[in-house]
């Protein structure tokens, strides 16, 4: 290219210049185009559930395009009371062990972590690398003595298997999170509480925790979108239709009314997904944090 | 470089992290004065949930699945010890050898198409784009709902015999096929759909990206090098960490594959086993057929393989990751 040759005494600098100027506006534009058309690729599925949610099903069948001919809610109606019980039944029961989840999430990873970050024990560096050894873990290798243990219990179809390990800080990646960002925080704020009679309770109280905010916040949302969206534990462990969560009620709804219901299969798949979306527009800034500094979906 | 790559590489099981430089070093262990058996005490007290925890829900079900690994039990009937016959099955289990070539072409396609695709989006989007958060987000989103039933749904229909994708073939005049119906098709579109959420990579590698100096750049563009020199000979090389980091997330991640290939193949692994995932085909025989002995030594073969591609990603990573310092 010749206007590389820049390094070489040019006859014109500033014609030379206003053509680069120009070329690299024409770039630019160009990027956006090939970027916008790519994004509008990625969510045409989507788009296009959204839309087809509006259409009666037959002409789900027939039609491609995004903006339905006629707007019609009969598929959230219907949807909503295709299954046993009406859909707010199982929205409600996932916002249940959504809400413990959360809950037992921020707190036993938050007292785990602050005892790593700040506290000096026996064994620190030991469990430390336990703690992070469990962070990849498989579920599978441990969900059949879960189940085991849980049905011993009498536990199955009840939600304590789902919300209990999440009050045991199961999840070691948000203790990891929480430990990295307290590691940040300046320790001349403990020493001067301390000084101030204040004890390690207190301190993790009133001091670390208002201090924690965004990695809690990145806690819950991460936990929320994980659990609302897992499939996998609640369909183990929860078999009672009456108990089903938002994810097992549509498996049932997929595989008993089939490629017959697209149009309200869509209709609920969209309020399924309509709290993570939520969550996504609402959370985005703790979302990228947390994903750039742990790698988490 | 410093928050996300050195976070990136304590994250890696097995490779505890450096202490934090400010503590002080752990006092002798014979002479502890009393106020650090206090503070001992205290932290045990913070961690007691946590060990709880780790041994009843986490390191007892792993030993204990070790233990049932080597007997028949069915729940009903108290274990009954087998030896390594459970191991000596799978050697001769067919649909096994189907689920561990479905997982595998899943992984190894899938992985890598995924992660090249979002290396190439960050470093298109990296440098001057207006509007990057914006992309970032549209891209990240397919992300966050990919593991849900809900899309899992989505996709059947789209790949289905009448779906939007033969719709919009037929547009063009070309004639579709069904197929997540059709076993020579049915996992490409789970390919596809892991494909799709490239968006979590893609934010990874831009937060390190962010990381490389821009006069490196500059200083190519002196030198007369072109976009594709940049990307090969600056960004690419300054990237391997992050890249090693990805890899060895994706492919934990997809080892463990589940809810798509349950949703689309409605729970069987269908058409003609083509979607049995590794884990779909050992929730099958634990919780279909209630083989629980069986179940375990499948989860811990999948532990092991799991943890072998790791160590070899970390052993191979010696020979392409450059830590800059």
């Amino acid at each position: 290219m010749a206007t590389d040759l820049e390094s070489i005494a040019a006859p014109d600098p500033a014609a030379l210049a206003a053509r680069r100027r120009r070329d690299g506006r024409k770039r630019r534009l160009l990027k956006h185009v090939v970027l916008i058309v790519f994004g509008f690729a990625m969510l045409y599925p989507l788009l296009w559930m959204v839309s087809s949610s509006f259409k009666p099903s037959d002409l789900i069948f027939r039609d491609a395009s995004l903006i339905p001919s006629q707007f019609d809610f009969s598929n959230y109606t219907e949807g909503w009371t295709a299954l046993a019980r009406p859909f707010h039944h199982y929205l409600f029961n996932s916002a249940i062990i959504v809400f413990f989840s959360v809950v037992g999430n921020l707190l036993s990873c938050a007292l785990a972590a602050y005892a790593f970050a700040r506290l000096q024990f026996r064994g620190r560096r030991l469990f430390f690398a336990a703690m992070l050894g469990t962070i990849m873990l498989p579920i599978h290798v441990v969900i059949v003595p879960q189940y085991i243990l849980f049905s011993e219990l009498d536990w199955i179809n009840t939600y304590y298997p789902l919300i209990v390990p999440k009050f045991l800080a199961t999840d070691a990646f948000f203790i990891f999170l929480m430990v990295q960002f307290i590691r940040g925080l300046p320790r001349e704020l403990d020493d001067a509480a301390r000084i101030d009679g204040c004890g390690h309770f207190r301190i993790f109280w009133r001091i670390i925790m208002p201090l924690c905010l965004p990695a809690l916040a990145t806690t819950a949302i991460f936990t929320f979108i994980s659990v609302w969206n897992d499939f996998y534990s609640q369909l183990i462990f929860v078999t009672d239709p009456d108990l089903y969560t938002v994810p097992v009620a549509l498996r049932t709804f997929v595989d008993s009314q089939g490629e017959s219901a697209w149009g309200p299969l869509f209709a609920m798949s969209l309020v399924a997904l309509g709290p993570i979306f939520g969550f996504f527009l609402a959370g985005q800034r703790y979302l990228m944090r947390g994903i750039a500094t742990t790698g988490i979906k | 470089m410093t928050t996300v790559p050195t976070s990136s590489r304590d994250q890696a099981p097995g490779e505890p992290p450096p202490e934090a430089p400010e503590q002080p070093p752990e006092p002798g262990r014979g002479r502890r004065s009393p106020l650090a058996k206090r503070e001992g005490r205290v932290a045990y007290l913070f961690l007691a949930p946590w060990f709880i925890g780790m041994v009843v829900v986490t390191i007892g079900p792993i030993l204990a699945s070790l233990y049932l690994s080597f007997t028949e039990y069915s729940l009903l009937q108290p274990p009954e010890w087998l030896g390594l016959e459970n191991y000596r099955r799978m050697l001769e289990d067919e649909r096994l050898h189907t689920a561990l070539r479905v997982t595998f072409t899943y992984v190894l396609v899938s992985v890598p198409l995924q992660l090249a695709l979002a290396l190439a989006l960050a470093f298109f989007l990296d440098r001057g784009v207006r509007g990057l958060s914006v992309y970032r987000s549209v891209y990240y989103l397919p992300s966050l709902l990919g593991g849900s039933v809900a899309i899992a749904i989505l996709w059947r229909q789209i790949f289905g015999t009448e779906g939007l994708i033969n719709q919009l073939l037929g547009l063009v005049g070309i004639e579709g096929q069904g197929w997540v119906s059709h076993p020579d098709h049915a996992l490409s579109t789970l390919i596809v759909l892991n494909v799709w959420t490239f968006g979590a990579p893609m934010v990874i590698f831009l937060a390190g990206l962010r990381q490389i100096p821009a006069m490196y750049y500059e200083a190519a563009e002196v030198d007369g090098a072109g976009g594709f020199t940049k990307f090969w000979r600056i960004t690419v090389p300054l990237l391997t960490p992050i890249i090693f980091f990805n890899l060895v997330l994706q492919i934990i991640g997809s080892f463990q594959t589940f809810t798509q290939a349950f949703i689309v193949s409605g729970g069987t692994g269908g058409p003609a086993d083509s979607t049995l995932f590794y884990t779909l085909y050992t929730y099958q025989r634990g919780f279909g057929s209630f083989e629980m002995g069986y179940a375990s030594a499948l989860a811990w073969v999948l532990l092991i393989i799991i943890a072998g591609f790791t160590a070899v990603n970390f052993l191979a990573a010696k020979r392409w990751v450059h830590y800059g310092d």
